[in-house]
């Protein structure tokens, strides 16, 4: 069957982010950028199904910038046959991404659509769920394990208590937690390799998809900063502090 | 205006994040109601009525809405709510699987893990693992949002009397089917609901030495979080991570031991009203948010904290 999987440019995410002084924004000019680390383990899911013989072909798609194009050959050096890119100078809403993502799964026919739960600028946690709306497909999401047994998916779910298995009908939608799996490193003969797989770029007209929001971003601050307390030298200080100074316990 | 909450719940029992988000619900203003879906619902729904300040409860209770499986609570969450203008739900595991497929049915951007109420159309999050904070305004006709627990306070969960309707709307969508679950079984307080979380890494070396953080716990009724550096070696399971990626913890006092301060971990607790950290390395970066840094073996401080608290 045929995987598609999406993946994401990002920060990347040891880099401690400062915010523009005119808050408009998170200063990206030359910070490091990467695969947002929930879409390598998307990545890494789908190499694993083709390496078991369950997929047969991996197409990766990304939304976004010209530059995305490296996190697409990232993807390619770890094992995906072809890349797509929609691209898109501005920062897109989840909806919008969601609904590009519609055109490329129309186009494409996969059987199964494997993104990461959420990208760790936005935060928002939304795209897949929404992709699912939109196909009309059902969703694993926040997946710790995917068992492919013929025309089912059985996904086992991260939740608030412990874990939760679902069947569900393919197609479908996998949204990928951090504990399924641990995603390789690509090594220089793929990375290679990488270079010459084919990367097909196509736009939000030509897919003829709206990217209109209804959300907009008013201002972008600092947190509220938090001082460095003090060092206390005993045990004893410790519980003394709790109890007279902070009153906690 | 009329706001509907999705109601949080286990079927038998209304989750404590339900509160928080009508608490969400008030300060942007107007008539509550709260959705019940589930299989066998009527405590919850009852439980449901008496929240302060709600106006009315509708109660969908079909074995399809048992599991919460978002193919077929979505859509009964789409035919009941629109019209609403503003659609909340808490932004528990259910809530983040269910509300963007609601959302991208509706066709309107969803605004996830709101920490504060601007005013009705403007909301405050954040991103960058809470490394920046956001305002973001909507204009959609329905806004669908799902609330951050720890950015509002709970309402009482008592004083109310609303109408409980029945609906019967939706069912099951044949897309996909609950197979089983494997829940974590605990005495202790719902970590994010808990006054105090005692929380252990990689420095606790195994999953045995939790047992030093259980038994102080005990004596604080303390809720036990981890690191995801101590879930990924396997001491404890995933459902206790707090951090970007496992639960969002805001208790009065947090107390981090053997845990060196990533920014994934800053931005599940760093909220708390007071962080205590007790770590060998003085470096270690837990030290620039705690409030009372300990820099000592946990091995010897644990043990000795346990006595004298």
């Amino acid at each position: 069957m045929k995987v598609l999987v999406a993946v994401k440019r990002v920060v990347d995410y040891n880099v401690k982010v400062r915010v523009k002084p005119d808050n408009s924004g998170v200063d990206l000019a030359n910070v490091k950028m990467s695969m947002n680390p929930f879409c390598e383990i998307a990545v890494e899911e789908a190499v694993r199904l083709k390496e078991k013989g369950v997929a047969s072909e991996i197409v990766v798609v990304s939304i976004g910038p010209t530059q995305a194009q490296e996190q697409l050959r990232t993807a390619l050096a770890l094992g995906a046959d072809r890349a797509v890119l929609v691209e898109s100078a501005e920062e897109l809403n989840s909806l919008a991404v969601a609904k590009l993502l519609k055109a490329v799964v129309d186009k494409e026919q996969p059987q199964l659509v494997i993104l990461g739960k959420q990208a760790i600028d936005s935060d928002n946690n939304q795209t897949g769920q929404m992709l699912a709306a939109l196909t009309g497909y059902a969703q694993g999401t926040f997946a710790s394990k995917v068992e492919i047994n013929g025309d089912k998916a059985n996904v086992t779910r991260e939740i608030d208590g412990g874990l939760q298995t679902v069947a569900l009908n393919l197609p479908a939608i996998v949204t990928t937690d951090l504990r399924l799996n641990e995603p390789r490193y690509a090594s220089l003969p793929n990375i290679m390799k990488a270079k010459k797989k084919p990367l097909e770029t196509l736009t939000p007209d030509a897919l003829g998809v709206s990217t209109a929001s209804t959300v907009k971003t008013i201002k972008v601050e600092a947190p509220a900063a938090r001082g460095a307390g003090i060092k206390v030298k005993s045990v004893a200080e410790l519980v003394e502090k709790l109890k007279t100074e902070a009153k906690v316990i | 205006m009329t706001i509907l909450v999705i109601a949080e719940n286990t079927n038998s029992a209304l989750a404590p994040a339900t509160l928080n988000t009508v608490a969400a619900a008030q300060k942007i203003g107007g008539d509550i109601h709260v959705l019940v879906a589930g299989q066998g619902v009527g405590a919850v729904a009852e439980a449901a009525a008496k929240i302060a300040g709600v106006a009315k409860v509708l109660v969908a209770d079909n074995a399809a809405f048992a599991h919460q499986l978002p193919e077929n609570v979505a859509p009964l969450v789409v035919e009941l709510g629109n019209g609403y203008s503003h659609i909340l739900a808490a932004a528990t595991s259910n809530g983040k699987n269910i509300l963007p497929r609601v959302a991208a049915q509706l066709d309107v951007d969803q605004i996830s893990e709101i920490v504060s109420v601007e005013s009705p159309d403007t909301f405050k999050r954040p991103i960058y693992a809470g490394n920046a904070i956001a305002t973001v305004q909507s204009s959609a006709a329905v806004k669908v949002i799902t609330v951050r627990a720890t950015g509002f306070d709970a309402v009482a969960a008592e004083g109310g009397s609303a109408a409980i309707e029945n609906v019967s709307a939706g069912g099951d969508a044949g897309k996909s089917a609950f197979v089983g679950e494997e829940l974590a079984k605990s005495d202790r307080p719902e970590l994010t609901a808990a006054k105090i979380v005692v929380s252990g890494g990689r420095g606790m070396q195994n999953g045995d030495n939790f047992k030093h953080l259980y038994t102080l716990a005990d004596k604080l009724g303390a809720a036990v979080g981890a690191s995801r550096a101590a879930v990924d070696a396997g001491f404890v399971p995933n459902d206790m991570q707090v951090g970007q990626t496992g639960k969002i913890v805001a208790p009065q006092l947090y107390i981090a031991v053997g845990i060196s301060g990533a920014i994934q971990h800053l931005a599940g607790m760093k909220d708390s009203k007071v962080i205590v950290a007790i770590n060998k390395d003085e470096e270690a970066p837990i030290f620039q948010v705690a409030d009372y840094g300990l820099v000592a073996d946990l091995f010897e401080a644990v043990p000795e904290l346990e006595k004298l608290v």
